[in-house]
């Protein structure tokens, strides 16, 4: 139906709209009651809806952060685990190299110092015995010298200069020989000092490691106990080990894309260079395969040499077959470096021929490149062939902090969206509760003239129930 | 459920099968005839260039055109490149050497035989299964048949890509252009009646749209 056709309801087409108006002002006012209820009830339900999915995505973003708190600290007490240990081995080691020889140490000690209480013993100054005769001299010195004293006292002082002589050899002779034990006894005590101070070393680095130890154990405790410090400190430690680590491995994939370039030239000569697997160069997919082989390689050998512990089955492998496949790996590798370097050796080959062809091509003499300096490009290139394979080895480190760290970091990404999420949900649930409220004021727009007409009813008739209970309350 | 294991099975086995092939064949002929023959040490320019630029699995034969040229006699020289690359650059110093030769003692020949060229070259390069086949004319395109050589055969050439090179204009072109233009007309109407796509260049110091 046209609005020409509406409006020709009479024959005044402004009678027509106000006459349309007033029914659809009618019909809305007696519809409003259960418009009101839909907007309410559909706005409610949405709003409702989105509450509970939000209170679901928050119910998931905590069950996330449970888990990677316990990812979290299994990683942190399995990392600590690991220092712990290390450094147990580093004082076992110790104890092993430094306090075995103890014994031997104590034996030396002993023995220096006997031979010091020894010499010590022969060095006692011995006194000079008193002279027995003085008072004989003196007695004899009273006497008369008509009577012959003087010629005694002579003599006596004679044999007294002559005794005092010997006595003074003597004693010099006993002092040199006390000197002598006394220098002697140098050398034993400077022994003493350096044992002792190899002693007072090794107890020191025992003493260092020792409270090295107190502190790892002292952070593992906080870590089983599951404090929100330790969590805090290891999830801001995955995160910068997650982004060092990154770098590490671009700068590691920059090394293969040269090894890759180094090695996929000459490749065509072994397996020719105009066959393609799925769109790719087989010579491509063999150098990439033949990089792939070395890192892989490189994981084994860190794995064996327990220096990271990707593989747990590596790790728990017997000693002696551990050893084994230490020797195993790094013989493929030195084989595959080797191939490398004659790769690379074979690519500067390879390119000079193709641009002595060229010059042959273009007419530019007879194809032969001059170049004395040449081999230093070569030896470079083989060189690089020969160590980049070794050098990959070294991903592997990098390699297995990326992937826990990783485990971390995508489990706090994780959180952070469903956060994020659970918070839009929550603003669209009061967004449409509060569009009901707002669409049913619109619903009353139109209908301002019957709701004033209902509010003066409703207040004309609320003041005649009170005048009427006024008047019975008077009578 | 047999059915469908078996569509799939086939559908792998497709995927595995031998992909189509990438390789270029190229095939040039050279007219050696009198009033062309002057231009030869322009074809060996070119043909050198054709060598730098193909690569290994790169089929290339270099032809001359004389009174009958649908014959294997009348290829110069001729080579599918090695895929290893030090193969290849070795055919190709043999193929600069073949082609020098020639040039230092080829002999002009008293008719052209364009047509019997182009059989000889679409047979050979059928032979070779390349990806892309090129057939270039180093030639003034007037052709000029010898007594008794019938070449009113349809040349069969979808696929093939004929370029005309150092199309130079004759004597009696400079007196009547309409000549030169319907000679040109006429072989690009050939070729592409026969399916394929014709081409001419004669600015030969910008090859590097040649292939």
């Amino acid at each position: 139906m046209s609005t020409a056709t509406l409006l020709a309801i009479t024959p005044w087409p402004a009678v027509s709209a106000i006459l349309w108006s007033v029914i659809l002002v009618a019909v809305l006012y007696l519809a409003r009651r259960t418009a009101h209820q839909a907007i309410h009830t559909a706005t409610g339900a949405l709003a409702h809806g989105l509450r509970l999915a939000a209170h679901s995505i928050a119910h998931a973003e905590l069950r996330l952060a449970a888990r990677n708190r316990e990812v979290l600290l299994a990683a942190g007490r399995e990392a600590k685990e690991r220092i712990v240990e290390r450094e147990f081995e580093r004082v076992s080691e110790t104890v092993r190299k430094d306090l075995t020889n103890y014994p031997t140490l104590h034996r030396a000690l002993s023995e220096s110092i006997t031979r010091i209480e020894e010499d010590h013993q022969k060095a006692v100054e011995v006194p000079p015995e008193a002279p027995g005769w003085v008072r004989a001299v003196e007695a004899v010195a009273k006497l008369d010298a008509r009577n012959g004293a003087a010629d005694v006292l002579a003599d006596i002082h004679k044999s007294l200069v002559k005794a005092h002589n010997e006595a003074m050899q003597a004693y010099r002779k006993a002092s040199g020989e006390r000197h002598g034990l006394l220098r002697r006894m140098m050398p034993e005590w400077r022994r003493i000092q350096e044992t002792l101070g190899r002693v007072n070393k090794c107890v020191e680095s025992l003493l260092t490691r020792s409270v090295a130890i107190d502190r790892h154990m002292q952070e593992y405790e906080d870590m089983v106990r599951g404090q929100d410090r330790a969590v805090s400190i290891l999830q801001s430690s995955s995160v910068v080990q997650f982004f060092v680590s990154a770098l590490v491995l671009l700068v590691a994939l920059g090394g293969a894309a040269i090894n890759f370039s180094l090695i996929a030239r000459p490749m065509a000569e072994m397996v020719g260079g105009t066959s393609f697997i799925g769109g790719f160069r087989t010579a491509d997919i063999a150098a990439l395969v033949i990089i792939m082989v070395e890192i892989s390689m490189g994981l084994f050998l860190m794995e064996s040499l327990r220096i990271t512990r990707l593989f747990p089955v590596i790790g728990a492998l017997p000693d002696k077959m551990r050893v084994r496949m230490i020797w195993i790996t790094f013989s493929i590798l030195l084989l595959l470096a080797s191939i490398e370097a004659g790769l690379a050796y074979m690519r500067e080959v390879l390119l000079q021929d193709e641009l002595a062809t060229g010059a042959l091509l273009r007419d530019e003499g007879g194809g032969e490149l001059q170049n004395e300096h040449l081999w230093i490009t070569t030896a470079a290139q083989m060189g690089m062939g020969f160590i980049l394979p070794f050098a990959l080895v070294f991903v592997a480190i990098p390699l297995e902090t990326f992937v826990q760290s990783l485990r971390t970091v995508l489990g706090l990404a994780g959180i952070a969206t469903l956060r994020a999420f659970a918070l839009l949900l929550r603003v669209l649930s009061n967004g449409f509760r509060h569009l009901g409220t707002l669409a049913e004021r619109l619903y009353d727009l139109p209908l301002f003239v019957p709701l004033w007409l209902e509010a003066r009813l409703a207040a004309s008739a609320d003041r005649s129930v009170v005048s009427r209970d006024m008047r019975e309350a008077r009578l | 459920m047999k059915h469908r294991i078996l569509l799939a099975a086939a559908l792998v086995l497709a995927a595995c099968g031998p992909a189509a092939p990438t390789n270029t064949g190229v095939y040039l002929l050279l007219d050696t005839s009198g009033t062309y023959s002057g231009e030869i040490k322009k074809a060996e320019h070119i043909i050198l260039y054709m060598l730098s630029q193909l690569e290994p699995a790169d089929s290339f034969a270099v032809a001359r055109i004389d009174t009958g040229s649908f014959s294997e006699k009348d290829i110069i020289a001729k080579a599918t490149f090695d895929d290893r690359p030090s193969t290849a650059n070795r055919q190709k110093r043999a193929f600069a050497g073949q082609v020098k030769a020639f040039v230092e003692q080829s002999n002009a020949s008293p008719h052209t035989d364009i047509t019997g060229g182009l059989l000889q070259a679409v047979e050979f390069l059928n032979e070779k299964h390349s990806g892309r086949k090129a057939i270039l004319i180093f030639s003034d395109l007037k052709e000029d048949l010898a007594k008794g050589y019938v070449r009113k055969v349809p040349l069969e050439l979808k696929g093939f890509e004929v370029v005309a090179l150092n199309v130079t204009k004759l004597r009696s072109d400079n007196y009547d252009p309409r000549e030169y233009l319907a000679r040109v007309e006429s072989w690009r109407a050939k070729v592409e009646d026969g399916g394929g796509r014709w081409r001419m260049i004669n600015d030969l110091e910008r090859l590097e749209g040649l292939l």
